[in-house]
C-alpha cells in the first residue's frame, strides 16, 4: 500500500471512529431519557402531587417530598444568590487581576467540581452534629455551598462582558461607582445573571448527596426546616434501592419529574442567553 | 433604585447640596464595595472551614490507626478497626476505569463537533451532549442498576469472560464473579457509567481549546495536503495540550467524587475483589452508605475517608486549573 493511500485510510478510521463516539453519547443519552419515560410516564398521576409517601406495599404519592425540595431549594437559592452575586462583583468590578481575587477564583472553581458529599459531610459537622438533629436549614445551607460558586462564575462572566464604556459614561454623569454598577452594570448583564442562577437551580434540584446527611427524609407532611425534612432526591434513592414495586413505581415518577425539571431548567437558561447575545 | 433618584432630587432643594449627595454616594461606595469584598471572602472561608471541619473530624482516627489507616483494609465495626484502603483503591479503579472509556469517547465527539460536523449539526450535538451532564447523578444511578447493569450482565459481561479471561495475568481482572454476577453491579459497569457521565466534561472543554486554533494555522496544513486527522493529531493537539489536560484532569475529579450513581451500581462490597467484574466500593459510596449510622471512632474514620477524598479531588482540580491557565497565558503571549 502506497503512503497516499495509507494516509488515507488512517483519516478515514479515525473520522468514522470520531462519529461513532459522537453516536455512543447520543444512543446513551437517548437510552437514558427513554427508560425514564417508559418508567415514569406510567407512575405518574394526580395522586403523586395530593397524597404523602406511603409506608411499604401501599399505594401513595409524593406530597411531602415536593414540598420539602421546593423549600429547601428556595432557602438554598436565597442564601447562595447574593453571596454568589456580590462575590462575583467583587471580581469583576473590584479584585480584577489582583493576588486575592485571583485566588478566590481558583478556590470557586475548585468548590465548583468538589464532590457534593463532602459538602454534605462538611454542613454535618457543622451544623448536624452541633444541633443534635437533621434539618431543612442544613439541606438548605449545603446546597446553597453548591449554588454560590455556579453563581459566582456566571455573574463574573457576565459583568466582564460590559463594556468599559458604559461604565465610564456612567461615571462622567457624576454617578458613584456603586450606583454605576447597581443601574448600569447590574441592567446590562441581567439576563445572563439570571441564567447563572438557573443554572444553579438546575444544578441543586438533583443533588443527592449532600441531602442524605442534613435533611435526611421524613414520611410524614412537615414544612418545619428545624426538623428532618422529606425531598425529592434522598426519597429517589430509598425508594430506588427497596425491594418494594409500589415504592419502585414512585422512585420513577420522581426521577422522571426532576429529569424533565432539570433539563427544561437548562435548556431555559439556554435560550435566555441566547436572546441575551442577540440583543 | 427609584428611591436614590428622588433623594438626589431632595438633595438639590437642601442647603448644602452638593457636599450632602457627596456624603452619601462616598459613603455608598465604601459599603457597596466592602460587602462585596466580604462575600469574596466568605467563598474563601467556605474552603477553609471544609479543610478546617475535615481535619478536626479525622483526627481521632488518625490518631487510633495512624497513617496505616489509608492502607489497611480492615473494616470491623466490632472491633473498632477500621481502615480505607480497600475503598480508595476502589476509588482509584473506577475513576481510572472511567478515564480509559471516556477519553477516547470525548475527545471523538470534540473532534466531531469542532472539525467534522457541518455548522447546522454543531450546536444541537453540542447541546445534546451537554444534557448529559445536566442529568442527575442520582438517574444514572437508577438507569445503571436497573437497565445498563443487566443489559452488560446479559450480554457483554460472558463475552468479556470467555475472551478476556483466559489470558496471562491480565485475565485476573476478568473471571466470573463468584456470585455469577447476573445482576451486573461491579467496579467494571460503575467504571463504564462514570465514563458516559465525565465524558460532557471532557467533550466540552476539549471543544472549548479546540475552537482557539487559529483558523490560519489549519489551513496552512491542510493546504500542505494534510488529511482531516493530520490536522488535529499534528496542529490541534500540539497547540492545545494544556488544556485538554486540564480537560482530562476536570473529568477526573468529576470520576473521583461521584456518589449517588457509583452507590448504586458498585455493589458495596466491604472487600476489592481481584476481578473487576465483582462489586466493590469508594469512598463516596462508603460515605453515603454508612455515614448515617455511624457514631464513635466508625465515624471519625469516614470522615477521614472524606478529608483522603478532598485532598485528592482538591489535587486533581489544582492540576487542571493550572494546565489550563498555562494555556490560556500562552495564548496572551501569542496575541501580543
Amino acid at each position: 500500500m502506497n503512503l497516499y493511500a495509507r494516509r488515507k485510510l488512517i483519516n478515514t478510521f479515525n473520522m468514522t471512529a470520531s462519529v461513532l463516539t459522537t453516536l455512543v453519547g447520543l444512543a446513551f443519552l437517548s437510552w437514558i431519557l427513554i427508560v425514564l419515560i417508559a418508567k415514569g410516564v406510567g407512575a405518574i398521576n394526580w395522586t403523586i402531587f395530593t397524597e404523602m409517601t406511603p409506608p411499604p406495599g401501599s399505594a401513595g404519592g409524593l406530597a411531602n417530598a415536593l414540598i420539602g425540595s421546593l423549600m429547601i431549594t428556595l432557602a438554598a437559592v436565597v442564601i447562595g444568590t447574593p453571596i454568589g452575586i456580590m462575590a462575583g462583583t467583587y471580581l469583576a468590578e473590584y479584585g480584577k487581576q489582583s493576588m486575592f481575587a485571583e485566588t478566590v477564583r481558583t478556590i470557586n472553581d475548585i468548590l465548583l467540581s468538589a464532590p457534593s458529599i463532602i459538602i454534605g459531610v462538611f454542613v454535618y459537622t457543622l451544623m448536624v452534629a452541633p444541633m443534635g438533629h437533621f434539618s431543612g436549614w442544613a439541606g438548605a445551607v449545603a446546597l446553597a455551598i453548591i449554588v454560590i460558586p455556579v453563581v459566582l462564575r456566571t455573574t463574573e462572566n457576565m459583568l466582564m462582558l460590559v463594556p468599559t464604556q458604559m461604565r465610564e459614561a456612567a461615571a462622567a454623569l457624576g454617578a458613584p461607582q456603586w450606583m454605576v454598577i447597581m443601574s448600569v452594570v447590574y441592567k446590562a448583564a441581567i439576563a445572563g445573571m439570571v441564567t447563572g442562577v438557573v443554572l444553579a437551580i438546575a444544578r441543586i434540584t438533583g443533588e443527592t448527596a449532600p441531602l442524605l446527611f442534613t435533611a435526611l427524609n421524613n414520611q410524614f407532611w412537615s414544612t418545619d426546616m428545624n426538623g428532618a425534612m422529606a425531598n425529592l432526591p434522598v426519597v429517589i434513592f430509598q425508594f430506588a434501592m427497596s425491594p418494594y414495586d409500589d415504592w419502585r413505581e414512585l422512585a420513577w415518577a420522581a426521577a422522571l419529574l426532576i429529569t424533565a425539571l432539570v433539563l427544561g431548567m437548562n435548556i431555559l437558561a439556554r435560550s435566555l442567553l441566547r436572546g441575551h447575545k442577540q440583543g | 433604585m427609584s428611591s436614590t433618584r428622588t433623594g438626589t432630587l431632595d438633595d438639590l432643594k437642601s442647603v448644602a447640596p452638593i457636599s450632602r449627595s457627596k456624603l452619601s454616594f462616598a459613603l455608598g461606595d465604601v459599603v457597596f464595595k466592602f460587602t462585596a469584598l466580604f462575600f469574596a471572602l466568605v467563598v474563601l472561608m467556605l474552603l477553609a472551614g471544609i479543610i478546617y471541619m475535615l481535619v478536626q473530624g479525622s483526627l481521632p482516627a488518625f490518631q487510633a490507626f495512624g497513617l496505616g489507616f489509608i492502607t489497611s483494609d480492615e473494616w470491623d465495626p466490632v472491633k473498632e478497626v477500621y481502615g480505607a484502603w480497600p475503598s480508595l483503591a476502589g476509588t482509584l479503579v473506577a475513576a481510572l476505569i472511567a478515564m480509559l472509556i471516556g477519553l477516547p469517547l470525548s475527545f471523538g465527539i470534540a473532534i466531531f463537533i469542532t472539525e467534522m460536523a457541518p455548522q447546522w449539526l454543531k450546536r444541537p450535538v453540542g447541546t445534546a451532549v451537554e444534557l448529559l451532564a445536566a442529568i442527575p447523578s442520582i438517574i444514572y444511578g437508577m438507569w445503571g442498576l436497573f437497565f445498563f447493569a443487566p443489559f452488560f450482565a446479559a450480554y457483554i459481561q460472558p463475552g468479556l469472560v470467555a475472551t478476556l479471561g483466559p489470558l496471562p495475568i491480565f485475565g485476573t481482572l476478568f473471571q466470573m464473579p463468584t456470585l455469577g454476577g447476573s445482576s451486573g453491579v461491579s467496579v467494571l459497569t460503575a467504571g463504564i457509567v462514570l465514563s458516559i457521565m465525565i465524558v460532557p466534561f471532557m467533550a466540552s472543554v476539549m471543544r472549548d481549546v479546540f475552537e482557539i486554533v487559529p483558523g490560519a494555522l489549519k489551513e496552512s496544513a491542510y493546504a500542505m495536503g494534510a488529511t482531516t486527522w493530520e490536522v488535529v493529531w499534528n496542529v490541534v493537539l500540539p497547540f492545545t495540550k494544556t488544556g485538554v489536560v486540564g480537560g482530562i484532569m476536570l473529568g477526573l475529579g468529576r470520576a473521583i467524587g461521584e456518589t449517588m450513581a457509583v452507590t448504586f451500581i458498585i455493589g458495596n462490597a466491604s472487600q476489592l475483589g481481584s476481578s473487576l467484574l465483582e462489586p466493590g466500593t469508594t469512598i463516596a459510596a462508603k460515605l453515603a452508605n454508612e455515614f448515617n449510622e455511624a457514631d464513635g471512632l466508625q465515624m471519625d474514620s469516614l470522615i477521614a475517608m472524606g478529608l483522603i477524598l478532598f485532598v485528592i479531588t482538591f489535587i486533581v482540580l489544582m492540576l487542571s486549573k493550572l494546565m489550563l491557565m498555562r494555556l490560556a497565558a500562552t495564548q496572551e503571549g501569542k496575541k501580543t
